[in-house]
């Protein structure tokens, strides 16, 4: 206590605070406003809890000294010592014992040494024996309470003796009995108050007894008056039905029609099944589709760079940041129309018959209490109506959504092939059916195929395809998908072999058109895959020819079908197609490439002319080459080249101005011309023209240069847009006007020669001077705040998972880190003053001594002076 | 041994291909080793009839007789490098390169004087000189002789001989075209790959007794000279326009840079350059050294290079090479707005009838000039006379680029191939659309760009989403899109 003193105020402060803390509850702290500090929050937020608003500083201070004394100080105290503490528990050490049985053992062990010491004398005392925590005794006398009800009474009685056992636990009732048992040694006082103890205990087992015998009489009283009312009730049991039915009917009905709802709730929804549709809808739904298809289509035309464009003009509001937050979701309908009719009309009627139905089924629940068949009744018409309801939801929900595509997509391939053949099948398969078996295995190789159908007749090839299509579906088998897709490849090579056999077999290959188009539009990325083969086989071959030679031969008639049917099989009017774009880079290489020197070459050149139109019909788009070709394919028609003057018009490869071919489309006799009426080429003049005499030849070239100027005559109303129009048709103009020599060619020709100048020599439309596209100002930014919508409260967000982890643990990390170092910087703090402490009171002691030595000294001096006084 | 030289020499001329093979060997194996014993006379040959009636003696006449068989034998075999065989024509010819060899190491001139440095000239002339055959195309041979004018002493010496022989024949000709002749000069000339440093000049095939160094031969001045010489004789006279285009495709990377003074060229240039079509394309290039390393100055250079751009201009093989070309010469920001302009405007009046291949290269070309020429910015951007719809000024048939009115006009040339119907050609116009960025276009990837690349890179482009498929169900073959096919052409 004196190191005490001189520390200091505030330590000594502490110290009694402290011994005021341990001693004082923690409820009276909590309560002790100088004790407790309040963390002053910012902002209150609703529905946060925070632990740390109330802090007690002392009482966590006294707990860290206190633990420190424990644990720091005893080590510290216990440095540079060489003794131990041995902590000689039983088992303390024995790290195999479980520790239930240390436990045990222990708990055995001091029941042991308890009882040698105390208990030596103490015959009747035993072991209280208990059941989870109460005593088995006390269970006991609980045991046989009778009633529940009664008990709380009996309990306000009894509470003396009741509170005496229950929580005077063994040791009173002991008290209350030695006093008894050792009753002659005790004095008047004593038994004085036995006496009245046990008085006390008599009146109440009397009181006891007497209420037990009274709750006997009622009970059996009431017994029998049970069994007097069972001899009764067979008495009363005809009338009541209806009384008895009226109490019983509100309980089952209820619970009935809560089943009910809740089966109601849990039963699948109905699955509406496929309404028959009537040739209108039909008609409309296909309407609708091929309007959604060609909307499609023109999507797909303006590409992609006009698609991104198109996506941001979406509503911009003044205030936008530009960030990309939009405050409400656009679920305002539009305005729109359909069929005439406005589609917010057929909502708000949908919503009616909704609210009609609720109506039935308020009006049906009403009725249902009225009787139970009627309730059947109308709960089957309800379910009838439901499902028209549903079909009807259904049905106007199809016409909006996009649903009616992908059905009739799948629906589409089925047709071509059924609806084609349908009429010609039934006559054809009396004739055929001797011959044509029913199944067909699919082809596994080209060969397979071309022995399959193999010196059959053209239909009959093509009910085999259609058979082989039929038994190998693939919702029919597995492998069936496969097969099918080899077949579109074989079908391909067999439709090529059958152009290049001469003369070309080209009927058939209509014929197989449209099973084509039927396997196609089941595996396009299989008919895309074969067609692209296709084109890069025959490019890869006009390109190893124009290495070698500069130039190449025109495509064979195989190579013009397959063009063809790719503008059959796919959209030609995409801005980009896998299939089609490199299409019509072949047939422009085609074009650029291969020079005409025969009347063959001229057909195969107005096929691809004609083919590069027909790519280009749709889209508009642009295509050089095509007018390059048309143009040189005039030329080919002028006379008398050698006198042309230079400036007329240029020539562009593969077409020369002079030379050997030149002369190739000019009318050799004007007989020709006269006895000329136009005719289509025929597609087979590509593999060879048989033109014996000279007029049949004028002929062909009449025929040809009709052609080519039908298709210049097309070019020019398609391009009539484009901003160069009359720069791109000059050539063409000056050639038609000054050089083709009009007047020797027949009246047809003439004419369209005339329609094509007319069309071409309208005025040259003035165009505007570029400017570039005027781009959207970028709005200033303004200061409405950005909103966000959050879902997660309390969770850190904008990073990703990893992201999180990783802070969550360094910001843990970093705690940790901070708390650590506090912790031993309050160690070594508590350290140096425990030292000081030390050095203090270790100090006192010595000046305590020094002052006890000189006291003594001085003494013993003054002793010495005052005997060495009294000697003198 | 008489009877056996007399003997070969007759099978020379026997008609078995096979025989004629076997006597070349025989020649081969024989006369080399009379070479090597000294048994050929050395000197001022006698005739065969002054040999008979002087008086020499015995040995005397062998040797002068022999000398006689070897002499005509290599007439034989230099006939034979006409046979039909190939086998033969080249025996015959390593045969004769085998004498060459062997007439160098013992010569058969008698050695006058110590300045003297003996190489068997006169053979090797008649060797070059077969070679140059007016009748025949000798590619073959002469891709065979390639190996022997990697020699530098032969090398020399071939290139003198050619300059000879062309003179010679060209002066007979009178002016006249020569196309096998021509051929075969121009194969054996730009077969001489000249070394570019005199250390290089190490490869010999005779090796001179004393000073190797001096000899003409072995120095690379002298080289140049004789590959000069060479070269301005076979260019002073009139040659076939294919073979204009074969001289003037290696010119500027295998002739000019060995030359002495390769400003001797501009004639042989400027002409070419005036010829037009893909004849000026290419002298373009040599052009383009010359002006570049050798400083020379041509007047109206770019209004040519304006009338060179025509529409064949992207369907020639030369392409690339001539935009390549085009590119630096319109890469200097010194020139002329108005120039630019028509070079811009000029180009997009081609593009409407260029392929697709091209006008990937030639709109970021376009775009390219815009942006080295700022000012150049009017074509695609004049908010002006945004509102005043005017006739395109622009007049494509004035042949100067001063005149033309390129400036006053707009590239709605570009805005038309904005409609092309090949998605990338499209994009590339819609440049046009937004003021250019400041980077430049790289178009060297896209001079070599083939029609095929861009072929395959249209297989190669995956679809993200589901194929689209033609909608219209297809029932016939001549069905579908206008039916154009259909109207013009019948199945049958």
């Amino acid at each position: 206590m004196i190191h005490n003193f001189q520390m200091g105020k505030p330590q000594k402060n502490k110290s009694v605070a402290d011994k005021v803390r341990r001693t004082k509850a923690t409820t009276e702290i909590q309560n002790n406003p100088f004790e407790v500090k309040i963390n002053r929050k910012k902002f209150e937020v609703l529905g946060r809890k925070t632990k740390h608003d109330v802090g007690l500083p002392g009482v966590s201070r006294s707990k860290a000294i206190q633990k420190r004394k424990d644990t720091l100080l005893k080590e510290y105290k216990q440095k540079d010592k060489s003794n131990k503490f041995i902590d000689r528990r039983f088992g303390e050490y024995d790290t195999k014992m479980a520790p239930e049985d240390k436990i045990l053992k222990r708990f055995a062990l001091e029941r042991q040494r308890t009882h040698d010491k105390k208990d030596i004398y103490n015959l009747n005392e035993e072991e209280e024996l208990t059941h989870y925590g109460q005593s088995l005794a006390e269970i006991e006398k609980f045991n046989d309470a009778v009633d529940s009800d009664s008990d709380s009474e009996e309990k306000g009685l009894l509470s003396a003796e009741l509170t005496a056992s229950h929580f005077g636990g063994g040791g009173g009732l002991l008290r209350k009995k030695t006093p008894g048992e050792r009753g002659n040694e005790g004095d008047q006082r004593a038994k004085s108050r036995q006496e009245l103890i046990e008085e006390l205990i008599i009146k109440s087992k009397q009181e006891k007894r007497a209420r037990q015998n009274q709750k006997e009489e009622s009970q059996e009283l009431t017994e029998k008056l049970d069994q007097d009312w069972k001899s009764i009730q067979a008495l009363l049991s005809k009338k009541p039905p209806k009384s008895a039915g009226d109490e019983d009917e509100n309980k089952p009905k209820l619970e009935e029609y809560d089943k009910m709802v809740r089966e109601l709730g849990f039963e699948m929804k109905a699955q509406p099944s496929e309404k028959m549709k009537s040739p209108e809808e039909v008609a409309r739904e296909e309407k609708q589709r091929l309007q959604k298809q060609e909307a499609d289509r023109l999507r797909r035309m303006q590409g992609d760079v006009d698609e991104g464009e198109s996506k941001k003009q979406v509503h911009w509001s003044a205030d936008d940041l530009n960030d990309g937050f939009i405050l409400d979701k656009e679920d305002k309908r539009t305005l729109s129309y359909q069929d005439g009719k406005w589609n917010m009309e057929e909502e708000l009627e949908k919503e009616e018959e909704e609210e009609e139905e609720e109506g039935d089924e308020e009006g049906d629940d009403e009725e249902g209490e009225s009787g139970q068949e009627e309730e059947s009744l109308s709960d089957a018409e309800e379910e009838e109506e439901d499902d028209e309801g549903s079909d009807e939801e259904e049905d106007s929900h199809s016409d909006l959504d996009s649903e009616p595509e992908s059905e009739g997509d799948k629906e589409l391939p089925a047709e071509p092939s059924s609806s084609l053949s349908e009429e010609e099948r039934l006559a054809q398969q009396e004739a055929a059916k001797a011959e044509l078996p029913y199944t067909f295995t699919a082809p596994e190789s080209y060969s397979d195929l071309k022995s399959l159908i193999h010196g059959h007749s053209p239909e009959k090839q093509c009910l085999i395809v259609e058979r082989i299509q039929k038994c190998n579906h693939p919702s029919l088998a597995v492998g069936n998908k496969l097969k099918l897709q080899k077949l579109f490849g074989f079908l391909l090579e067999y439709i090529g072999e059958l152009a290049t056999r001469s003369p070309p077999e080209l009927s058939t290959v209509n014929k197989l058109i449209p099973q084509l188009y039927g396997l196609c539009q089941l595996f396009p990325d299989a008919a895309c895959k074969a067609m692209q083969t296709m084109l890069n086989d025959s490019a890869h071959e006009m390109e190893e020819a124009i290495e070698v030679k500069g130039r190449a031969s025109f495509p064979g008639l195989d190579m013009l079908v397959y063009l063809k049917i790719t503008a059959l099989l796919f959209p030609t009017s995409d801005f980009r197609h896998p299939v089609v774009t490199p299409a019509l880079v072949y047939i422009s290489q085609a074009l650029t490439k291969c020079p005409v020197t025969t009347l063959e070459e001229v057909t195969s050149g107005l096929v691809l002319c004609c083919l590069a139109l027909e790519y280009v019909t749709l889209s508009q788009r642009f295509i050089p080459e095509l007018n390059n070709f048309l143009l040189g394919i005039l030329h080919l028609a002028v006379p008398l080249k050698k006198t042309l003057d230079t400036e007329g018009y240029p020539v562009v490869p593969p077409f020369r101005r002079v030379g050997k071919n030149c002369d190739l489309l000019v009318i050799s006799k004007a007989e020709g011309a006269e006895s000329w009426s136009r005719k289509t080429l025929p597609l087979a003049g590509v593999q060879g023209l048989r033109l014996l005499t000279d007029v049949e030849r004028d002929h062909y070239r009449l025929s040809s240069l009709a052609t080519c100027l039908d298709l210049v005559k097309r070019c020019v109303l398609l391009y009539k847009s484009l901003p160069s129009f009359s720069v791109i048709f000059q050539p063409i103009r000056i050639l038609l006007t000054k050089h083709l020599p009009a007047e020797s060619f027949p009246a047809p020709i003439k004419d369209l020669h005339r329609e094509t100048l007319e069309s071409l020599s309208g005025a040259p439309a003035l165009q505007p001077p570029l400017v570039f596209d005027k781009k959207k100002p970028i709005p200033l930014k303004l200061f409405t705040p950005k909103i966000v919508e959050v879902l997660d409260y309390g969770k850190k967000r904008g990073s990703s998972k990893q992201e999180r982890e990783r802070e969550r643990l360094t910001h843990k990390y970093k705690k940790e880190f901070k708390g650590a170092l506090r912790e031993i910087r309050k160690d070594t703090k508590f350290l140096a003053r425990e030292k000081l402490s030390e050095i203090m009171s270790r100090d006192s002691e010595r000046k305590r001594k020094v002052k006890e030595l000189f006291g003594s000294l001085a003494t013993q001096e003054g002793e010495w002076k005052a005997l060495k006084r009294r000697k003198k | 041994m008489v009877t056996v030289s007399t003997h070969a020499n007759q099978y020379l001329q026997a008609d078995k291909e096979k025989n004629v093979a076997c006597a070349v060997n025989a020649c081969n194996k024989l006369f080399c080793s009379m070479l090597k014993r000294g048994d050929l006379f050395v000197g001022q040959l006698p005739s065969e009839e002054d040999m008979l009636s002087a008086d020499h003696s015995a040995e005397q006449k062998y040797r002068m007789f022999m000398r006689h068989r070897y002499n005509s034998c290599n007439d034989l075999l230099l006939e034979l490098m006409h046979h039909e065989s190939f086998q033969v024509k080249e025996s015959a010819l390593l045969t004769l390169m085998k004498f060459v060899t062997m007439e160098g190491k013992f010569p058969l001139l008698a050695v006058d004087w110590e300045e003297h440095y003996h190489f068997p000239r006169e053979l090797l002339k008649a060797v070059v000189g077969q070679l140059l055959s007016d009748k025949e195309d000798m590619a073959l041979l002469i891709s065979r002789f390639q190996e022997f004018l990697e020699m530098e002493d032969v090398r020399y010496y071939v290139m003198g001989s050619i300059s000879d022989s062309v003179v010679r024949v060209m002066e007979k000709a009178k002016g006249a075209v020569l196309p096998v002749y021509q051929g075969n000069v121009f194969l054996l000339t730009s077969s001489v790959s000249m070394p570019s440093q005199e250390a290089e000049l190490s490869n010999f095939l005779v090796k001179q007794a004393a000073k190797q160094g001096d000899w003409k031969a072995a120095k690379l001045k002298e080289h140049k000279h004789a590959f000069e010489r060479m070269w301005l004789c076979f260019l002073k006279y009139k040659l076939p326009s294919s073979m204009y285009k074969k001289v003037l495709v290696i010119l500027h990377e295998s002739i000019l840079p060995h030359m002495s003074k390769p400003t001797l060229m501009i004639d042989f240039l400027t002409a070419a350059y005036d010829v037009g079509g893909a004849i000026s394309l290419l002298a373009l290039n040599g052009l383009f050294v010359l002006i570049h390393q050798h400083n020379l100055d041509y007047p109206d250079f770019y209004k040519k290079l304006y009338s060179l751009l025509e529409p064949s201009v992207f369907h020639v093989k030369y392409r690339a090479r001539f935009f390549h070309l085009a590119n630096i010469f319109l890469s200097s920001s010194h020139l002329p707005v108005y120039l630019v302009a028509a070079f811009a405007k000029r180009l997009s009046r081609l593009a409407l009838t260029a392929p697709p291949a091209a006008l990937l290269m030639v709109l970021p070309f376009i775009c390219n000039l815009i942006r080295r020429h700022p000012s150049c910015r009017v074509l695609i951007h004049r908010p002006s006379a945004s509102d005043e719809p005017c006739d395109d000024p622009y007049l494509m048939e004035v042949d100067d680029p001063a005149h033309c009115h390129a400036l006053e006009s707009s590239l709605w040339e570009l805005q038309t191939l904005q409609k092309h119907y090949h998605p990338d050609v499209a994009k590339a116009a819609m440049a046009i659309n937004k003021p250019l960025t400041e980077q430049e276009d790289e178009i060297d990837d896209l001079l070599e760009l083939s029609a095929y690349e861009l072929f395959e890179r249209g297989l190669q482009q995956k679809e993200k989403q589901a194929l689209p498929l033609e909608f219209e169900v297809a029932t016939q073959l001549l069905q579908g899109s206008g039916g154009v096919l259909g109207a013009h052409f019948s199945l049958e």
